[in-house]
């Protein structure tokens, strides 16, 4: 029986530290769109998430 | 031998009738090859255990027929192993089964055993009685009955199937109003929106929106469809799940997949001809308070 976390955030990353504060989760600053896509899609396969998109360019990794 | 041919004939009928219910196991099952001979020799054996039956009551050997209720023992054991053999491989699929539907696929297995045995008692009590020409008939009637008894309902017959849009709302992947899930990702959501293909199932009447709401029903009809059509779905690679999510306000599924083999006809005749499940049938019209609120 292999027991694994799930519905958390593992990572968030974000052009605007603004829109971001505390929480538990690791932050990551990309310096573009392009950055962050790639930021996100290493993130994602690096921990076997899935890439989410809050609505307003926050995107972050959750695992299901 | 006292009662040979009654017994004999029961064997065959039992096996031939057990044979032909296997062919409508083929779809449900992965087809193991070993599986296959599991089923033939565990139906040959249940048709044993009927055809000397009768031959045994006749011959007042009344303890040979407690061993019947070693053999019920015996086909309950069987289905546990299926249940446990389909629970651990389930672990490594990627589009799960659920467990709705290898219940379903157990409890079939054992009840087919049960039809083995009726069949082979029939055919040698006919044998012995009125003789083997009467046994053969009521053995392709069996057959031919069981065909229609085991076949059950399917998706097809409690609902519709129609084409859907596949859209994004934002970062939500909709199909039609349903919201299926938040994709972040824009090269996924390109994927998705080229390649991914959307219907909605539409239930005919109130006893089938029961029958869609069940969680396993949903499941076993997407692995039943990611299984055929196959799905881009791989390990790290979650965007690509096929996923089934109900309009909480009609009751109809909204169905989401990125398949292999993109074309639609296809799609819906495997969602037709998908079973109903024995845990996911609900008959909420049977009931008169059902009734009264349907309308």
């Amino acid at each position: 029986m292999e027991i694994d976390i799930s519905k958390l955030i593992l990572a968030i990353i974000t052009e605007d530290p603004q829109l971001v504060s505390g929480g538990g989760a690791p932050v990551f600053i990309a310096s573009s769109a392009e950055e962050k896509e790639q930021m996100a899609l290493n993130l994602s396969r690096i921990l076997g998430g899935m890439i989410h998109d809050l609505g307003n360019g926050v995107f972050f990794i959750v695992k299901h | 031998m006292l009662y040979q041919n009654a017994i004999v004939s029961g064997l065959v009928a039992g096996v031939l009738a057990r044979l032909f219910m296997l062919r409508l196991d083929y779809r449900q099952y992965p087809t193991y090859p070993h599986d296959l001979i599991t089923h033939i020799a565990l139906g040959a054996i249940a048709a044993l255990i009927g055809a000397v039956f009768i031959p045994a009551l006749l011959l007042k050997e009344f303890t040979a027929v407690t061993f019947l209720t070693i053999a019920a023992e015996q086909f309950r054991h069987v289905r546990n192993m299926e249940r446990e053999t389909l629970l651990k491989l389930e672990e490594n699929e990627l589009v799960q089964r659920g467990v709705d539907y290898v219940e379903g696929i157990a409890r079939t297995f054992e009840a087919r055993n049960y039809l083995t045995i009726f069949a082979a008692i029939i055919a040698s009590g006919l044998t012995i009685w009125i003789g083997w020409l009467y046994a053969t008939a009521a053995t392709i009637i069996i057959i031919i009955l069981s065909q229609f008894l085991k076949t059950g309902q399917v998706v097809g017959e409690i609902a519709e199937v129609v084409a859907a849009k596949l859209h994004f709302k934002g970062p939500l992947l909709m199909v039609d109003d349903i919201v299926i899930m938040n994709v972040g990702y824009p090269p996924s959501q390109e994927k998705i929106l080229a390649e991914g293909m959307a219907v909605m199932i539409k239930p005919k009447d109130d006893n089938g929106r029961a029958i869609l709401h069940s969680v396993g029903q949903r499941q076993a009809i997407l692995h039943t469809a990611a299984a055929l059509l196959g799905t881009k779905l791989e390990i790290a690679e979650p965007d690509f799940t096929p996923l089934a999510r109900k309009d909480i306000d009609t009751g109809a599924i909204g169905l989401f997949i990125l398949p292999l083999e993109k074309d639609f006809e296809c799609l819906r005749n495997i969602i037709e001809r998908s079973p109903v499940l024995e845990s996911a049938s609900r008959k909420p019209l049977e009931t008169q308070a059902g009734r009264i609120a349907s309308d």
